[in-house]
Parts: structure tokens; sequence; C-alpha cells
């Protein structure tokens, strides 16, 4: 089968899928809770939307936590020195996936007017505080995050939360915002109806050009105002995970050096342009399943332009680059990654099945009425 | 280095956040087994009430999985953020068993919980019976897996170290796989959870017949979760022995701990029904012993000894020495990595060097301990025994208690005696708490009996943490607290609040009869 080489950026294309999914999956669940308060107005309008995600937000989110499984299992120093060293804003991404659940299961239960507008605020933010720190988290990435290891492979970070929110990693976190809020808006106009998918549709108006301008502005300054990381020695690529065995440098342009090699690979960052450009005008033609699926490629295309910039690196150190984790030394044992590996190809192709049955199932889009006739039951 | 507040903390935050999360599991995999057996009789039968009864335990066991769902999420990201040198030094091996949860279980659980609640209208009542069992079989496989994962930290087969990546790597995935001690967990846990479950229908359906509301149902719901229990609590016990016996096999230390055993047990081994473990002298005062009852638990035989914890611990000190040595390689090599007389030096000693790295905590140039160094790292070995010894007898009690109560429950059941006696029904009533209580001292027992080590043998628990300051650890734990403590509150109200108000629309079963019949001719 796949010798380690090639397993390694088997599974890195998988972990890009992954995050794909989550975004674009789990991406409009927080989309629409970033919209609630603008796009609802009463009770019932505030319930229409909330139930547009209502029965499938659950099983959206496991994208995140297999996200969470899926880097362990693959790439596991990626996931201790990732998740340690952004310790504090992991917490407030916790603390936010914590209250969803339980924001969506308790607000209706009372009917009682305050405690549904406490719930109501409670999802906003779940929505919101994932949305911005996946993208600062980025952010970040992109420009180097400080942390070194001991020769036992023991992790040192020398960052804080404050220096996690410098300008160009709150720009990506407004990217991500931006993208999420144009995805959810048009989920919205394809399941909700009356005057939430009315305002829905103004709002992915907006969205879609500020988007982009954001994406433009941020791929800017990459290109002129960012260090790129650039492996000067690798000493093999199918060799043992260990992060210590290479040699690193700095250098100003170098996050373009792919994209100057591999031409093919502007096609992401021309997809979530093209396709931010087109969604609106898709909606606006009232092909709202069609703009849904232009935002999702969207959100693609801008994960893999970063994925891509950035490749083979995975998580640079900025304090000390030689410690940059890659593609080529931040693996699993090849055993392990083979085992992953068969056992994602016979359940995923399950799991796309069977979510997609039931998105059939539920196809019918929430009305007024609806919510009304089942208000005890729903959300 | 690391400092030791550090390693207090996170071990606190994660015991609380595990403890946590594991207040809503059992209920959730004892629950949806429940749903799939009521709403199963709806579909055979067709009588309505059944369906009533699968959509009302379906609200309670929403709101419980809620709050199940938040809590794992946090559990599922600690690894990486608490334990950092844990995820990098087995995240090879343990990874796995957490990814595949997610691709197995909880896509099936969290995909069809919500045609569940929303799915009634939209399916067949077949189809809709397929999706309850599907959120069943989900639940219970996510324990399987998890426990796959638990299972190999009391007993790490199947791995190797590797001194090129400083961290161990999976040898044989099936062993990982089909470790005894992983299947023995896994089916107590699950059918504690199935306790759990039982007793909460039970608990809440005494009270409906206490208060004379909703009878039918309560009745129905009550024989149900006497037979299902009944059945539990027997597997509880005699699988709850097959932890013990695989835990002798591979934990020896553990089980002298729980039985404050501090010198080896002639065979037959007896089994201490009640003492006053003296730590200080490390002896166990007042003891009443059962002759034999050890040997047969942890040996399943009357001929073998069981080691007491004075022996264990000369023997963690020769693994210590032993470790010294594939310390001393792994360092020679580290120097020179193409040196192949050390990589076999080490690779004879490896499997005692997490004993060696036990001597981190006294010093850190390991080395050069001195004799009594050593020994005092043997001694680190032995658990905390008085939280052992007692957890597992409170445990082991309720155990027996439950059998006795669901027995009960199931004679009174049979005879239609369940509204005769209030006595009974406020025994269940109030017997309510107590599968948490068991459950949660089970894992104290699991847990607390695998100190010092994290990975038992391998990796020591003070070497497993992130390099985090105190200070936040401190934030993320009082933020925890203080999170979670406030949605105890608001999950509690909402359970009280949705038992008090009942079925919503069992108005026509209230009385048996003709109204009876005539709702199901209406379905
Ligand atoms: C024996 C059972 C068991 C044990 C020991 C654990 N869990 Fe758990 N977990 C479940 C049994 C379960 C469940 C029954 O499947 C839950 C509980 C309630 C629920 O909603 O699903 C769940 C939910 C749950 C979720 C949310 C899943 C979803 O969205 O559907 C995550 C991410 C985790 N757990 C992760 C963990 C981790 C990382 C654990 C280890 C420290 C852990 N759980 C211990
Ligand atoms: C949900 C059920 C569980 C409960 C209630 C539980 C309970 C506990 C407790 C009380 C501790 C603290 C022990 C001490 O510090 O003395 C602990 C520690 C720990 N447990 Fe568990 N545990 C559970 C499941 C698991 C599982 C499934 C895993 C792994 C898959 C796990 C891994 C750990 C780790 C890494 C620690 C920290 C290191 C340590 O203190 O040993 N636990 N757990
Ligand atoms: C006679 C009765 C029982 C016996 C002999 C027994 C035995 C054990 C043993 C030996 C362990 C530790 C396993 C290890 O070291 O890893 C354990 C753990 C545990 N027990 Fe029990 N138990 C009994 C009853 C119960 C009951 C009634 C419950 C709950 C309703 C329960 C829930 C648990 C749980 C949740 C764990 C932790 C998970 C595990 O390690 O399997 N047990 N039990």
């Amino acid at each position: 089968m796949f010798d380690y080489e090639a397993m390694r950026l088997i599974w890195w294309a998988l972990l890009g899928i992954l995050l794909i999914g989550i975004a674009v999956m789990d991406g409009f669940d927080l989309g629409v809770a970033i919209l609630l308060p603008y796009v609802a107005r009463s009770d019932v309008e505030r319930r229409i939307a909330i139930n547009t995600v209502g029965p499938v937000w659950e099983g959206n989110q496991v994208w995140l936590i297999l996200g969470g499984g899926a880097i362990f299992a693959a790439w596991p120093i990626l996931y201790a020195t990732a998740f340690s060293g952004f310790y504090l804003a992991m917490f407030l991404v916790l603390a936010a996936l914590i209250l969803r659940p339980v924001a969506f299961k308790f607000r209706s239960k009372l009917e009682n007017a305050r405690w549904r507008a406490i719930w109501d605020a409670a999802l906003f933010v779940s929505g919101l505080v994932p949305a911005l720190i996946f993208g600062v988290a980025f952010g970040n990435v992109i420009l180097g995050v400080p942390f070194r290891f001991d020769d036992s492979l023991r992790m040192t970070y020398e960052g804080n939360l404050l220096g996690l929110l410098n300008p160009f990693a709150l720009l990506s976190g407004l990217v991500s915002v931006g993208m999420l809020t144009l995805h959810g808006a048009n989920y919205l106009s394809l399941k909700a109806s009356g005057p939430v998918t009315q305002r829905a549709a103004q709002i992915a108006r907006l969205a879609a050009p500020i988007t982009i301008g954001l994406f433009v502005i941020a791929g800017i300054w990459v290109a002129l105002g960012v260090e790129g990381y650039a492996l000067t020695q690798q000493p093999a690529y199918d060799g043992p995970s260990n992060p210590l065995a290479k040699l690193v440098t700095r250098q100003a342009g170098a996050w373009l050096t792919n994209y100057r090699s591999f031409p093919w690979t502007m096609a992401a960052p021309v997809a979530a342009i093209v396709m931010l450009a087109v969604s609106p005008l898709l909606l606006r033609a009232r092909h709202a399943g069609l703009a849904f699926i232009a935002s999702g490629v969207a959100i693609a295309g801008i994960i893999a332009t970063a994925g891509l910039s950035i490749f083979p690196f995975m998580l640079p150190s900025s304090l000390d680059p030689r410690a940059s984790l890659t593609v080529w030394d931040a693996s699993s044992s090849l055993l392990t990654l083979r085992i992953m590996l068969f056992v994602t190809v016979v359940f995923l192709p399950i799991i796309i099945l069977y979510t997609a049955w039931v998105y059939r199932v539920l196809r019918e889009p929430i009305t007024q009425a609806f919510v009304e006739g089942n208000a005890k039951s729903l959300y | 280095m690391t400092s030791i507040d550090v390693v207090s903390l996170s071990r606190m935050q994660f015991g609380l956040t595990a403890l946590y999360h594991f207040l809503f599991v059992p209920l959730t995999l004892g629950l949806s087994i429940l749903l799939g057996v009521m709403e199963s009789v709806y579909v055979m039968t067709g009588r309505a009430i059944w369906k009533e009864m699968t959509k009302f335990w379906g609200l309670l066991f929403g709101i419980n999985f809620a709050m199940g769902v938040a809590t794992g999420i946090t559990m599922e990201f600690q690894f990486g953020m608490n334990w950092a040198y844990y995820s990098h030094y087995v995240g090879d091996i343990f990874g796995a068993p957490l990814a595949i949860e997610g691709l197995m279980a909880f896509f099936l659980e969290a995909t069809f919980i919500g045609l569940f609640f929303f799915g009634w209208d939209k399916l067949s009542r077949l189809q809709h019976l397929c999706v309850t069992w599907l959120v069943a079989l989900g639940s219970n496989l996510s324990a399987l897996w998890i426990l796959i994962a638990n299972g190999w930290m009391q007993y790490p087969v199947g791995a190797k170290f590797n001194p090129d990546t400083m961290r161990m790597e999976v040898t044989n995935f099936m062993e990982v796989l089909f470790n005894p001690v992983a299947q023995a967990k896994f089916v107590h846990t699950v059918s504690a959870g199935y306790v759990t479950g039982s007793m909460f229908v039970l608990a809440v359906s005494a009270y409906y017949l206490l208060r004379g509301r909703h009878l039918e149902l309560a009745k129905r719901s009550m024989t149900v979760a006497a037979s299902f229990g009944l059945a539990a609590a027997l597997s509880v016990v005699v699988l709850g022995d097959e932890s013990g016996y695989t835990a002798g096999e591979n934990q020896k230390m553990k089980i002298a701990a729980i039985e404050a055993m501090w010198n080896t047990e002639p065979a037959p081994a007896s089994f201490t029904l009640f003492g006053l473990p003296d730590l200080e002298n490390r002896r166990t005062d007042y003891e009443v012993k059962i002759p034999w009852m050890l040997g047969l638990i942890a040996t399943r035989s009357i001929d073998k000894t069981v080691p007491g914890i004075n022996e264990l611990v000369g023997r963690a000190e020769q693994r210590i020495r032993s470790g010294l040595v594939a310390y001393d390689a792994l360092e020679k090599l580290r120097a020179q990595p193409s040196n192949a007389a050390e990589r076999t030096r080490l690779d004879s000693t490896a499997a005692d060097l997490g004993y060696a790295l036990l001597l981190k905590k006294i010093r850190p140039d390991i080395a050069n301990a001195t004799p009594d160094e050593i020994s005092r790292a043997a001694w680190s070995t032995v658990p905390q025994v008085s939280p052992l010894f007692w957890s597992f007898r409170i445990m082991v009690g309720l155990g027996f208690y439950f059998i006795a109560l669901f027995a009960l429950a199931f004679v009174l059941a049979s005879k239609r005696w369940l509204d005769r006696y209030r006595s009974f029904l406020w025994l269940a009533l109030f017997s309510l708490p107590l599968p948490w209580i068991a459950a949660e001292l089970g894992w104290v027992v699991a847990e607390v009996g695998r100190q010092p080590w994290v990975i038992e043998g391998v990796l020591p628990t003070f070497l497993a943490v992130s390099s985090l300051s105190a200070a936040n650890i401190w934030t993320t734990l009082i933020g925890f607290v203080v999170f979670y403590s406030t949605l105890a509150v608001v999950d509690l109200y909402l359970m009280v609040k949705t038992v008090k108000a009942g079925p919503s629309t069992g108005e026509p079963f209230e009385r048996p009869g003709a109204r009876l019949l005539v709702a199901d001719a209406a379905e």
C-alpha cells in the first residue's frame, strides 16, 4: 500500500477535508446563531430561525469533535502543541460550545420571555465566539506561534491570550466570521420562511462583498507584510516524526512559494472569490440552494488557500523555527495512519449517506404555521 | 520542569470535568435502550400509551443528552489542553479509539437524535423505531471506544517505546482493540448505565404512583424498568467481578490498595469486608475478613497468593533499577543515534523505562539517584489507600442493594402489586441518586487506583501535563466550576419541572378501560 510519505500527504489532505467539513457543516449553524438577533424580531421568528438548524446541528457538531479526535490520532504532536498553546482561547471556544447544546435544548422549555432572551443571547455568543476564534487561530498559525521543544519533546509556549489578538489575526477572525455569516444567511434563505428569509437574503448580499474585501486584504498582507517559513534541510520525507531533525528559515514572501511553483494551487483563492461573488447573485435569482453550495465552496477555497500557502508547515514556530511542525515530522506512526485511513474510508461514506437521508427527510422549510402548531415539541 | 502545583490542578480539573460528564453519561446509556424497548412495544402492539411513554421519557432523555454532549466536548479537547505531554507520548495509540469513536458512534447518535425528536410525523413507525435504536446503538458504541482508550491506559498492550520519536507507538492494534481490561470495563460500565436508567424510570414512576397521577404510564414504565434493571444489576455485579479479575491480573497494586492489604495473602486469599487502613504504620486495623473470597475475585483460584503492597513495592524497586539501564541507553542513543549496541540494550529494558521516570519527581538527573531515592520512588507507586478502600466497598454494597431492590420491584410488578405498598414506592424514590454515587465511586476506584501512573507502568502522571502556568489552569478550573454549577442548577430545575408537568397528553390514559381502548383505536 502507500508508503509513509504518501500516507502523510493523504492525512494532510484529510485534515483539510475535515477542517472544511467543520466549517461548511457546523459553520452554517454558527452563522445562523450569529444572525439570530438580526433576522428575527419576534419569538416566532426566532423559533423559525432556530428550528431550521434544530434537528441537524447536533450531527454537524460531530465534525468538530471528529476534528479533535482525528488530529489527535493522525497528528498527535500538533494536537498537543496547538491546544495547550492556545489554552485560554480554547477555553473560550469550549465555553461557547458548552452553551450551545443547552441553549438549543432549554430555550423554549419555558414560556418566560426573559428566560428565552437569555438563551437567545447565549446562542448568539456561542455562534460568534467560535467563528471568531477559529479565524484568529488560523491567522496566528500563518504568523507563527511562539513555542519550542526540549529534547524529550516537551513543548513550552511563550505567548498569551492578548498576543493572539494581533491585527492580522483579528483580520483572519473577521474573514471567518464573514464567511460563516454568509453561509448561515444562505442556509436561512433556503430553510426559513417569511420575513426571516428576506432579512437573511439582505444580509447575504452584504456579507459576500465584505468577505471578499477582507479576504483580499488578508492575501495582500500575507504577500507583503508577513514573513513566511521555508524548509532549508529536511532529512527524509518518510523519517521518524521528530520535529527537531530539520532546519528552517524565515523569509519574506515565503508563503507564496507554493503558488509560484505550482500555479494550479491558485485555483483555491480564485474559487473562493468567484464563489463569494456568485453566491448573492444566485440568491437574487431565487436559487437559494445553489447559493448555499456556492458559499460552501467559497469556504473550502478560503481554507485551502491558507493550507496550501503554508504547506508543508502545519504549525510554524516563531520562537524556534526549527521546532515548527510540518507534514513530514508531526504525524503518527505509519501503522496508525494506515489503520485510521482504513476506518475513515469505511465510515465516512456511510456517514455521508445517512446524513443525506436525514436532510432529505427534513427537507421542508420551517414555516410560522409549523412552529405555532408544534409549540410544545419544537426548540 | 513542571511544578507539582500544575500537576495537582490539572488532575483536579480532569477529575472534576470527567466526573461531571459522567453524571449524564450513564442516564443516556440506560435511557436510550429503555426508549428503544418502549417504542418497540408500541410498534409491535400499536398501543398508543407506549408511544406516549417513549415521548415522555424521551423529553427527559433530551435534556440529559444535551448536558452529556456539552460536557463531552470539554473532554475531547482536554487531553491536548492540559495533558500535552501525554498527548504527544501516547497519541499514536490513544488518539485512534477517540477518532474512531467520532466516526462510528458520535455521528450515529448525534445525526439520528434530531430525527428522534422531530421525525415523529415525518417517518413511518418502523422507520422511527430504527432511528431510536440507532441512537441507542451510537451511545453504546461510544462507550465501547472510549473504554478501549481508557482500558489501554490501565493495561497498555500492543505498543512499544520508539527512541527516535520519543514516544510510544502502536505495534499491534488488535491487542489494543481486544484488550481484556477494556472488554471488562465496557460491560461493567454500560451495565452501570442500564442500572442508572432503570432506577431513574423506577423512581420517577414511583413518584407518580405516590401522587396518584399518570397511573397507567407509571405502572408500565415501572414494569419495564424492574425487569431491565434486575438484569442490569445482576450483570453489574457479575461483571464487576470480571473487572476485579482483570485488574487483579494487570494491576496488582490497585487490588492490594483496594484491599488495604499490606502483606501478601497466603492462598487462599481472604477478602477484607471492613477495616480501618492505617497509612502511617502501613497496616489495617479491626479487619473483618471473608476467607477465600479475594482469591476467587482476583485470581479465580484458591491456590494462588495475592501479593501485598510491601511485596509489590519491592518489585517496583527492581523495575526502577532496570528502567535506569533503559534510561542510560536512551541518553547514549540520543547523543549517537546509530549506536546499535545501545539500541538493543534499550529494547531489552524499555518495558521498565516508565519506572525510571518516576524518579524525575525526586531529581531531574535521575541517573545519579541514590538507593534511598530509588526506594522512595518505589513507595510512590502505592496509590492512596483510604479513598480506594472505601469507594470500592460502597460501590459493591450498592451493587447488592440494587439487585435486591430490582428483584423486589420485579416480583411486585409480576403480581401487579406495584401500587400496593407505599413504603416500597418511597424506597424506590429515595434510591434515585444511588446509581450515580456508585458509578462515580467506581471511576474513583479505577482512576485513583491507577495513580501514580497516567499510563500504568509507562508514564507517570506528573510528567504528563502541559507546560502551563498555574494561573492559566486556575482560570479555567474556576471557569468550569462556575459554569458547570450554574448549568447543573438549570438542568435539575428543568428536569424536575418536566417530571412535575408529566406526560403532556396523558389524560385519556388516566383510567384504564373503555377510554384507553378508544384512544388506542384512534391511534
Ligand atoms: C462509558 C461511557 C463514556 C465515557 C467513559 C465517556 N463518555 Fe463521553 N459520551 C458518552 C459516553 C462516555 C455518551 C453516552 O455517548 C455521551 C453522553 C451523553 C451523550 O449525549 O453522549 C457522550 C458524549 C460525549 C461527547 C459529545 C458527543 C456528541 O456530540 O454526540 C464527546 C465529545 C465525548 N463524550 C467525549 C468523551 C471523552 C473524550 C471522554 C474521556 C475522557 C468521555 N467522553 C468519557
Ligand atoms: C467519564 C468517566 C470518567 C471519570 C468519572 C473519571 C474520573 C477521573 C478522576 C476522578 C481522575 C483523577 C484521579 C486522580 O487525580 O487521582 C481522573 C484522571 C484522569 N483520567 Fe479519568 N475518568 C473517566 C474517564 C476517563 C477516560 C475514558 C479516560 C481516557 C480515555 C480518562 C483519562 C484520565 C486522565 C488522562 C486523567 C488525568 C491523569 C490522572 O490524574 O490520572 N478518564 N479521571
Ligand atoms: C458487587 C458489585 C461490584 C463490583 C465487584 C465492582 C467492581 C469494580 C471494580 C473492580 C472496578 C475497577 C475496575 C478498574 O480497576 O479499572 C469497578 C469500576 C467501576 N464500577 Fe463497579 N463494581 C460493582 C458494582 C458497581 C455498581 C453497582 C456500579 C454503578 C451502578 C458500578 C460502576 C462502576 C464504574 C462506572 C466503574 C468505572 C469503570 C470501570 O473501571 O469499569 N460498579 N467496579
